[in-house]
Parts: structure tokens; C-alpha cells; sequence
């Protein structure tokens, strides 16, 4: 590893363990197949196919890997949901339909490093016995998409995809499926109705747990383009080794990207739950930006609720309960869970103080509002109402109750949907308001109350 | 007869941008693209949607009344399953953009670094008037027809904000200060 030059000013920081982003920035590298062998690529591929299907299976499961899309369902689990006696066709297909606004690492994947992908899926598809898998990338990526086509295409004339994969007996033909700028497209049920050619609108589980009727209602795995990746790794160094990685239940390395008010944003791939989030922003990420200081940060993209920065958590019960500073929190799954937010997909977006959080929440708002799919009413209707809310808030038009009714909006999307849409869309709105109910509030005027002196009389009337 | 589902649904509308494109022709090149995209999907045909609009709009700016009917019959399926589709994708316009089609994003990260001044100054150089846009019709396109501008939601480069994708290009750490070399690059 140590013979690994990057670009200059690309370097990686000394506190990051690269390995799916080994390649990334690095000097010399290109996508084509020659350099990805020439450094050792498609050499787990080879272990892999001759191993029984269920022993990578295993080896998923022992490396303790957690989904980094966004729910951090353990990924070995997951292939196991396929019910033993299918004789249906399995699919597997991998989500680059990034778009969780904050995150940012499976576009240099996809850009520049298509291969370690492509093997990763192989390997995976061989486990949970798919011969047909796709690739759903975002309609953004026009140039990745391109680049992974003739990545594939590298790949079958190498008889590393196709027919009779190394003569394995193994066939695995690798599709690419552009989406069309929907972020539900990334809800994995709504990214299966995509890909059959119909409007995202996600289904529900139960009874549609893809693992058991997913794409044409046959058994589907869905994996983020980083968590098949890992499974490459995962061969290479055997699932123990890798669980030593990381802390424990929060195994291996995962990308944080960072976003915002820092000094020096950008992706850093880290051992889970080796980092705290005061070593992120001030020694990684070089401090807030001069003169300005840290006010809040959302942890794992816009749906995960946003901490203060002079928070103090209580994590743990009983005899085990400790108080945990902001700073001192570990940057993994269980631990941004027990400050009641969660690690999602990794996008850190930090605020200083220069940021109203009126405007924070409007932004936010808008996203939602725009990517609701509209097949459920709370969501659909309460995501507008809340934008409007939001709307008159940061142009002064607000009365102090317009932040209950907000709040109220948002605990009524909340659970209410089939999808995890809901939450996504309201979470941030419920932990905005909590945490910074005052400084909302100092924005409305009494002066704002929206009904008409005809409207309050007879309103007063009617309460009598 | 009924009427035909697709006469009073599509809002495709005359645009200063109709002169970069050539109206839609189902020519050989295009069925042969499209019959390798059908491939991909032995199971379903319909499938295919997504892959044939993109090529549709590729080839010729956008979604027309005519390239709808031509998807249908080429999958076998109503008319009204393509349109569902056309209507609920952002990616999908029903107008002709401008030449060079900026879509600037507008989501948080991207916002915080001034994205939305990019939008305007873009605006200003392009003599783009942004009022005029409404739910259906979010792309503005310029008077001269080459240049249009539209806001996507999270671009995925929020650690080098502001992004911006002109047409199939992308391009990040785009201040407000850049919009002229944005344009320039571009040039007609």
C-alpha cells in the first residue's frame, strides 16, 4: 500500500484506512481493465467462483458489513432473506441512484474506479445466485454510466462477465438502467417499480420484501454501489479479519463525506466508529472556516436528524448510562443512533454560525417537497404544507403558532407512509424545531395572524 | 372513437429552443438503439421505457406527442403507461431547452455555497427571466434559444459546491464568479 502515490493536494488524510477508495485520485490510475488487473483486480473474483456460493454468504455475514446506503441493514443478513426452496430467477440489482442530499461517495466510484464495482457484483451475484443483475444509476451520471458500460463490456471480453464466467460454469450478464432524476428512485422497492418501467411509487413491505418478491416478483437484492465493493474486500481478507476493522456490530471502513462549513470538505474513508465527530471536523476537516464557529451538524445526509453542537447526549441504561459530549461521539451506526439520529449514508453537513436555521429548514423542505412520489396523502400534502410554512418563515410572513403547526404537520407524516419517505422528510423538520424552537420563533410576528379581523370574529363567536 | 389519450395531456409548447432540435424520425439508427435496449429485458419490455425515452430525448431535446406513440407501439403498451412515466420523472422535459442546458443544483450544501447566485447571474448573462417558470415548465429557456436553465436537486458533489451539469457535462466548485467562463465555454 505504501507504494501508492495520490495527486498532489489529493492526498488522503493519515487518520483515514482506504480501501475502497484506494484507488481514487490516485496517480497513474485510469479506469480501464489493464490498470485495474496490473494492480491485482478481478484476483478475488478468481477465489471467489471457486468457493461454495453459501460460504461467501458466510464470510458476509461474519465481516458483520452494514448496508451504507442509508439503513445499515447488515448486508450478509439481507442475501439470507431469499427463501430457500425459489425456483424463480434471483435479480441483484446495485443502487447508484445516489442522491441523499450530502452524500457523495458513490460518484467517484462509479467514475473512477468502475472495476472494483463490477467485481463486487460478480462476487455477490455468484452468492445469492443471480444471472442477471443491474446497475440503477442516477440520471445525473451520464458520464459514469458510460464509463461502467464500457467497463462491462471490458470485462466479457475477458470472460470475467457473460457466459461461463472463467469457465466456472457461472453465467452473469450485467446491465446498466439509468433512472430520471427521482430521488425515491433510491427506496429500493421504488427503484424496482422504476426498473419495470413504471412511476417509483414504492411498494409495501409486508408483503414486498424484494428478497422474496422484489423486481417481476422474484427474489431481489438490492445493494448500494459501496456495499458491493466491500464484498470484494470482504473475500480478500476473510470475514473476520475484516470485522476486526471498525469497532464492534459497526465493522470495516466507510466513506464519510463532508459538506458545508469546513475548512476542508471532501470524502475521507475511515474505520467505522474509530473517529469522533470532534476528530472529523477539527483535526480532518481543519476546523470551522476563519472567524466562524461550528453551530450544528446533520451526521448522515438531509433525513437524519440534526445535533447541536454544544448537545450533551445521554446514551446507555441503567448502571451503563454515561452523558456523551457532541464532540466526543463516534462517528458509527449505534452510536449516532443513541443520540437519536442515525449514520445513514454518510453525508455530514456541517452549519456555522453564520446559518439561520429558518433558511437550513427551508432548503431542506423544498428537496422533500419536490421528491415526494405523491402515492401516499400525508406525505404528498404534508410535505407541501410544510414548504409553505417554511416559506413564509424565512420571508417574515410567519405567527409564532405557524412553528406548532409545522411541528404538528410533521408528526403527522411521520409513520404514516409506506415507505421510509416519511421519516426521511420529516425527521429533520421535528429535530430543527426541538432544537432550535427559539430562534425560529424569533423570526414570526404577532403581526403575521393570517386570518382577517371578519375571520377572527366569527371565529371567536364560534369557540364561545 | 375516443378521443386520443395523448391530445390534451402532453404540454409540449413552441420554444425558442425548437431550432437546436430536428423533429422526432423513428430512423433505422434510432430503432437499432432502441432494439439493443429492449435486449436488456427479456422478461418485460416495458422495462424498456426509461432506456427509450432517454434515447428519444438525446436524439431530439425532448418528449414529444409523437415519440411517446412511437415508444408504445415499440413495447407493445398504452400509450398512457409512457406518458405516467414522462410526466412523473424531473428528467424528462416536454419542450425543446436550449442548446446548452444548465442545470444548476439547488439542495443544501450546494446552496450554502452559492449556488442560487449562480443561477441568477447565469440568468443575467443569458437574459433568462426565471418568473415566467411554473410547476409543469421548470426549464426557462433564453430569448435567442441557446441556452436554458433549470434547478436539479442534489447533484451527489455537495464536498466541491456549487455543481452544476451543462447538457452531459459536469462541472463543480462553480461559484457565482464563474458563471461567465460557464457560458463562454459554451459559446454558439
Amino acid at each position: 500500500m505504501s507504494d501508492i502515490k495520490y495527486l498532489p493536494g489529493k492526498e488522503p488524510h493519515p487518520s483515514e484506512h482506504r480501501l475502497i477508495f484506494k484507488n481514487i485520485d490516485r496517480e497513474g490510475w485510469d479506469t480501464s481493465i489493464d490498470t485495474y488487473i496490473a494492480d491485482g483486480g478481478y484476483e478475488q473474483l478468481k477465489k471467489a467462483i471457486t468457493m461454495e456460493p453459501s460460504a461467501i454468504t458466510n464470510e458476509v455475514k461474519a465481516s458483520g458489513l452494514r448496508g451504507r446506503g442509508g439503513a445499515g441493514f447488515p448486508t450478509g443478513v439481507k442475501w439470507g432473506f431469499i427463501p430457500p426452496n425459489n425456483t424463480k430467477p434471483v435479480y441483484l440489482i446495485c443502487n447508484a441512484d445516489e442522491s441523499e442530499p450530502g452524500t457523495f461517495k458513490d460518484r467517484y466510484i462509479l467514475h473512477q474506479d468502475p472495476h472494483q464495482l463490477i467485481e463486487g457484483m460478480v462476487i455477490s451475484a455468484f452468492a445469492v445466485g443471480a444471472k442477471v443483475a443491474f446497475i440503477y444509476i442516477r440520471e445525473e451520471f451520464p458520464e459514469a454510466a458510460l464509463t461502467i458500460e464500457r467497463a462491462i463490456e471490458e470485462a466479457r471480453a475477458k470472460s470475467l462477465v457473460g457466459k461461463d464466467i472463467l469457465g466456472s460454469g457461472f453465467d452473469l450478464e450485467i446491465w446498466v438502467h439509468r433512472g430520471a432524476a427521482a430521488y425515491i428512485c433510491g427506496e429500493e422497492t421504488g427503484l424496482i417499480e422504476s426498473l419495470e418501467g413504471k412511476r417509483p411509487y414504492p411498494r409495501i413491505k409486508p408483503p414486498y420484501f424484494p428478497a422474496a418478491l422484489g423486481l417481476y416478483m422474484a427474489p431481489t437484492i438490492v445493494n448500494n454501489v459501496e456495499s458491493l465493493c466491500h464484498v470484494k474486500h470482504i473475500i480478500e481478507m476473510g470475514g473476520a479479519e475484516y470485522a476486526k476493522l471498525g469497532v464492534e456490530r459497526n465493522t470495516g471502513t466507510r466513506i464519510l463525506c463532508v459538506s458545508g462549513d469546513v475548512k476542508n470538505p471532501g470524502y475521507y474513508e475511515v474505520q467505522v466508529g474509530k473517529v469522533t465527530m470532534g476528530e472529523l471536523l477539527n483535526d480532518i476537516c481543519g476546523g470551522p472556516k476563519d472567524g466562524r464557529s461550528f453551530k450544528a451538524v446533520i451526521p448522515g445526509g438531509s433525513s437524519s436528524k440534526i445535533l447541536r453542537c454544544e448537545e450533551v447526549f445521554k446514551i446507555g441504561k441503567g448502571e451503563d448510562a454515561k452523558d456523551l459530549a457532541f464532540w466526543d461521539i463516534q462517528m458509527d451506526f449505534d452510536t449516532l443512533a443513541a443520540c437519536g439520529t442515525m449514520a445513514g449514508s454518510g453525508g455530514v453537513i456541517v452549519l456555522d454560525d453564520s446559518r439561520k436555521m429558518s433558511w437550513v429548514l427551508n432548503n431542506i423542505n423544498h428537496f422533500y417537497a419536490h421528491e415526494s412520489c405523491g402515492q401516499c396523502t400525508p406525505c404528498r400534502e404534508g410535505n407541501g404544507w410544510m414548504k409553505k410554512i417554511s416559506d413564509r418563515i424565512v420571508n417574515g410572513l410567519a405567527a409564532p403558532e405557524d412553528i406548532q403547526t409545522l411541528e404538528d404537520v410533521a408528526y403527522q407524516i411521520d409513520g404514516k407512509t409506506i415507505c421510509a419517505f416519511g421519516e426521511a422528510s420529516s425527521w429533520p423538520v421535528e429535530a430543527i424545531i426541538s432544537k432550535f424552537r427559539d430562534e425560529l420563533t424569533a423570526e414570526t410576528s404577532e403581526d403575521n395572524q393570517r386570518l382577517s379581523k371578519e375571520q377572527l370574529q366569527r371565529e371567536a363567536y364560534l369557540t364561545k | 372513437m375516443s378521443q386520443d389519450i395523448l391530445e390534451n395531456s402532453v404540454t409540449s409548447q413552441p420554444s425558442s429552443g425548437d431550432k437546436n432540435f430536428k423533429p422526432f424520425e423513428a430512423s433505422a439508427e434510432i430503432e437499432a438503439l432502441a432494439d439493443e435496449r429492449i435486449a436488456h429485458y427479456p422478461v418485460s419490455k416495458l422495462s424498456a421505457v426509461l432506456p427509450l425515452l432517454h434515447i428519444v430525448q438525446h436524439h431530439f431535446g425532448f418528449i414529444s406527442k409523437e415519440s411517446i406513440t412511437w415508444v408504445a407501439e415499440k413495447l407493445e403498451i398504452e400509450k398512457i403507461k409512457v406518458l405516467s412515466v414522462v410526466t412523473f420523472y424531473p428528467a424528462f422535459r416536454q419542450s425543446a431547452p436550449g442548446k446548452f442546458h444548465y442545470r444548476v443544483c439547488r439542495t443544501l450544501s450546494c446552496a450554502m455555497a452559492g449556488s442560487h447566485e449562480l443561477m441568477d447571474k447565469i440568468c443575467e448573462i443569458t437574459n433568462i427571466d426565471r418568473s415566467k417558470l411554473s410547476h409543469h415548465h421548470p426549464i426557462v429557456v433564453s430569448p435567442c434559444g441557446n441556452y436554458s436553465v433549470e434547478f436539479a436537486e442534489c447533484l451527489a458533489s455537495c464536498g466541491s459546491a456549487p455543481a452544476c451539469l451543462v447538457n452531459d457535462d459536469f462541472h463543480d466548485n462553480v461559484g457565482p464568479e464563474k458563471a461567465q467562463a460557464l457560458i463562454d465555454q459554451y459559446s454558439v
